[in-house]
C-alpha cells in the first residue's frame, strides 16, 4: 500500500465570525495550517486569538449560532469535516479527533464512574461487550499513571485530584486510537510539578501511538518543551508559522519577537525591567484596516497601518505576515 | 541589622472542617502551620507554592482579613495579632492588597474616580479638588491618564484594570502592600507592563512587597527574597539568586526544574515528583513532603526537620542539610 503523501489534517482559509450586540466579531481571519503524522503542533496565541474558537471548529463543536463558518476547509486525510453528515461527525469525533481541555471537572460526567464512562466510550465505538471493554478501560488508566487502577476505576471524578482528573481525560481521549488529539489548554489549571508529569506523559504516548498532536496554549514555554513547529496567531490571524527552533531563534514577526523578549526567566540574572509590548490585547469588533498588531508594533509604519500583510515565505517551512519581516 | 518591616512568628491559621447535619466538626485543615517571615523594609519577598500551600491564608492572616489560631504578627516593631478592628484600622492604609482578579475587584457601578477616590474619603484625608488632584496623580502615577477618572470599569482591559486596583492600593501611601497573584490573570503580553510598574512604584515609593505567586517565573525578575512553602509550612528561603541557582531543598529544586523553559533543546534534567500533595487536614507526619522525596532517609518520615541557617539568609528545613 502506498504510503498517504497528503497532511494528516490541513485547514485552509478558515474564517469564522460571531454576531455581537456590538456587531460583527471576525474570531477567525482566514487561517491555514498542517499537521503532520505524529508531529505536534503549538498553537499559541493570547485571549481574544482564535486559537481556541478555530479548533473547535475542526469537530463543530461551536453553537451556531452565534458562530458563523464564512469559509475554509478542514481536510482530514483528503475529505472536508465541514461538509461531512451531522451522523458521520460523531463518529469521526473520538475515532479521528478527540479533545482535551483546560478543566477536566466539567468534560466528565460527575455522576458516573471514570471506568463507566471509558468503558462507554470504547462499547460505543468498537461495539465491544462491557466486560471486554472493562479490561481495556483498566489498561488505558494504568497506561496514563493512575495510581492503583483497580481500585480507581470506580472512583468518581470528583474523588480524584486535578492532575488525576487531566490523566482520566487523556486516558479517555485516546480510548477510541485516534489520529490526532487537540489538547486545549491541558496543563492550564494545574500546579507546575503537576503540569511537568502531564506534559511527559503526553510526550510519552505520542512516542508510543504516533498520535498527532494540535496543542492550544498561551504558554510559549508549553510550546518550546512539547510541540515540533508552532503557529502563532494574533487578533484572529496566523502571523508567524514556523519549526519551533525558527521561532525561538528567528522570530521575524514583531509580536512573536515582542512575545519571546517579554518572558521572565528563571534562569537568567536579575533584571531591572523586562521588555514591554507597548498597548493591550485588541477589540476584534474595532480592529484597524491594517495590519492588527500595527497599533502595538515599534516597526509599524503608514503603510501597515492601511493594508494587512498577507502570510510570505521567508524561509524553510517558515512563514509570516508582516511587511516589515523582509527587511535586515 | 535592619529591622523588619513585617515579621510573623510561628504564624498557624487552621480552618475548622465540618460535616453532617449539625456541622460537627470534624478536623481541621492545617492552612499555615508554624510560618515564620521576616520582610525588611524596601524588600520584595515572593511566597512562591502550588495550590493548597497556604500562601493565600497567609497573605489574609497577615492582614488580618482571617485571625490566626496561633503565632504572632509584628508590623512595625508591634505585636499586632491580637488587635481589634478598631486597632487595626489606622495600619490598614499601611497595608493594602492587590488581587488577582482585576475583573471582579473593582466595583462595575462606580466610576474609576469613585473607586480611587474612596479610601481619601473614608479615612478622611481629602476631599473636593484635592480629592479629584490626588486620583488624577494616582492615575500618572500607574501609567494611565487623569480622563480615566469618569470612566467605568468595563471599559478598561485586564491590564488596565489591574494598574488601577495597583493605584487603590496606593491611594493612601502604604509601606506594605500584598500582591496576591498580580499578574496570573493577565495576558502574556501585558504581564511584563506590571511586573515593570510593580518594580517603578516599589523604587520610587520605598514600597515593600510580600508577592504571592504558584509561578516561579512571574517573581523572578521582582523579588530579593524567596520563601518557598509546602503544605502549610516553608521549606526553604533565600535570597533571590541563591533560590534560583543554588537551591537545598529537594521540592523547590523539583519545583524549578519543572517550570518549563521558553528554550527548544534546552531540556533539563527534571526531578518528576511522585503523586500529588496530600491533604492539608491530615498532613504526612516527620517532614511533610517525605512522602513524594526521591532523597527520603528513614527518620524523615518520624522526625520534623526546621528551619536552619544554610548561607547568608538561606534557610532549609530538610534532614539532608543538617547532619
Amino acid at each position: 500500500m502506498a504510503a498517504d503523501v497528503r497532511p494528516l489534517l490541513q485547514v485552509e482559509d478558515l474564517k469564522i465570525q460571531f454576531r455581537v450586540p456590538d456587531g460583527i466579531l471576525p474570531a477567525v481571519d482566514g487561517i491555514g495550517y498542517r499537521l503532520d503524522r505524529g508531529e505536534t503542533l503549538g498553537l499559541v496565541g493570547e485571549s481574544g486569538s482564535g486559537k481556541s474558537v478555530s479548533s473547535l471548529a475542526l469537530l463543530r463543536l461551536l453553537e451556531s449560532p452565534p458562530a458563523e463558518i464564512r469559509s475554509g476547509r478542514v481536510l482530514f486525510q483528503g475529505r472536508d469535516l465541514l461538509q461531512v453528515p451531522e451522523r458521520e461527525i460523531s463518529d469521526l469525533r473520538g475515532r479521528s479527533i478527540s479533545m482535551i481541555f483546560q478543566e477536566p471537572m466539567t468534560s466528565l460526567n460527575p455522576v458516573m464512574t471514570v471506568g463507566f464512562q471509558i468503558d462507554e466510550a470504547l462499547m460505543r465505538h468498537f461495539g465491544w461487550p462491557r466486560r471486554e471493554a472493562r479490561q481495556r478501560s483498566l489498561e488505558l488508566l494504568t497506561l496514563v499513571g493512575i495510581p492503583s487502577p483497580q481500585r480507581n476505576i470506580d472512583s468518581y471524578p470528583h474523588e480524584l485530584s486535578g492532575g488525576m482528573r487531566q490523566r482520566v481525560m487523556i486516558a479517555l481521549a485516546l480510548s477510541c486510537e485516534p489520529k490526532i488529539l487537540v489538547a486545549d489548554e491541558p496543563t492550564t489549571a494545574l500546579d507546575v510539578t503537576i503540569q511537568a508529569q502531564i506534559l511527559e506523559l503526553m510526550v510519552g504516548l505520542q512516542e508510543k501511538f504516533g498520535t498527532s498532536i494540535l496543542l492550544i496554549t498561551h504558554d510559549l514555554a508549553v510550546i518550546a518543551e512539547t510541540a515540533h513547529r508552532v503557529a502563532v496567531m494574533y487578533a484572529g490571524r496566523i502571523v508567524e508559522a514556523a519549526p519551533v527552533a525558527t521561532i525561538f531563534g528567528e522570530p521575524r514577526h514583531p509580536y512573536t519577537q515582542g512575545l519571546l523578549n517579554s518572558i521572565p526567566r528563571i534562569h537568567r540574572e536579575r533584571l531591572d525591567a523586562l521588555a514591554e509590548i507597548a498597548g493591550g490585547v485588541p477589540d476584534l469588533t474595532r480592529l484597524p484596516p491594517g495590519c492588527a498588531f500595527a497599533p502595538r508594533c515599534p516597526r509599524a509604519d503608514a503603510h501597515c497601518r492601511r493594508e494587512r500583510p498577507e502570510p510570505m515565505t521567508v524561509g524553510s517551512d517558515h512563514v509570516v505576515s508582516c511587511w516589515k519581516a523582509s527587511d535586515a | 541589622m535592619p529591622e523588619a518591616l513585617l515579621e510573623t512568628r510561628g504564624l498557624k491559621t487552621h480552618f475548622a472542617l465540618r460535616a453532617g447535619i449539625f456541622s460537627h466538626v470534624v478536623g481541621k485543615v492545617h492552612a499555615v502551620d508554624g510560618v515564620d517571615l521576616k520582610v525588611r523594609a524596601g524588600e520584595a519577598l515572593a511566597l512562591v507554592g502550588e495550590s493548597g500551600c497556604g500562601k493565600t491564608t497567609i497573605g489574609k492572616t497577615i492582614l488580618k482579613l482571617i485571625e490566626p489560631t496561633e503565632g504572632q504578627i509584628w508590623f512595625e516593631g508591634e505585636d499586632i495579632t491580637r488587635y481589634s478592628a478598631r486597632q487595626m484600622a489606622p495600619l490598614r492604609r499601611k497595608m493594602q492588597i492587590i488581587f488577582q482578579d482585576p475583573f471582579s475587584s473593582l466595583n462595575p457601578r462606580l466610576r474609576v474616580g469613585d473607586i480611587l477616590g474612596a479610601p481619601f474619603e473614608i479615612h478622611g484625608v481629602a476631599a473636593g479638588s484635592e480629592k479629584t488632584d490626588r486620583v488624577a496623580r494616582l492615575l500618572r502615577l500607574v501609567g494611565l491618564m487623569p480622563e480615566a477618572m469618569r470612566r467605568y470599569p468595563h471599559e478598561f482591559s485586564g491590564g488596565q484594570r489591574q494598574r488601577i486596583g495597583i493605584a487603590r492600593a496606593l491611594a493612601l501611601d502604604p509601606k506594605l502592600i500584598i500582591g496576591d497573584e498580580p499578574v496570573s490573570a493577565l495576558d502574556v503580553s501585558i504581564q511584563a507592563q506590571i511586573i515593570n510598574l510593580l518594580k517603578r512604584i516599589q523604587a520610587e515609593l520605598g514600597l515593600t512587597y510580600i508577592l504571592i505567586s504558584h509561578n516561579l517565573s512571574v517573581v523572578s525578575h521582582v523579588s530579593d527574597v524567596v520563601a518557598v512553602m509546602y503544605l502549610g509550612q516553608v521549606v526553604e528561603t533565600a535570597p533571590r539568586d541563591a533560590l534560583y541557582f543554588d537551591a537545598k531543598h529537594p521540592y523547590t529544586e523539583a519545583l524549578l526544574s519543572a517550570v518549563p523553559l521558553p528554550e527548544p533543546g534546552r531540556r533539563r534534567k527534571r526531578i518528576l515528583l511522585k503523586g500529588d500533595v496530600p491533604s492539608p487536614v491530615r498532613p504526612p507526619g516527620g517532614c511533610r513532603f517525605h512522602p513524594r522525596c526521591a532523597k527520603a532517609m528513614p527518620h524523615c518520615a518520624t522526625q520534623v526537620p526546621t528551619l536552619k541557617p544554610v548561607g547568608e539568609r538561606h534557610l532549609v528545613a530538610c534532614h539532608l542539610h543538617h547532619g
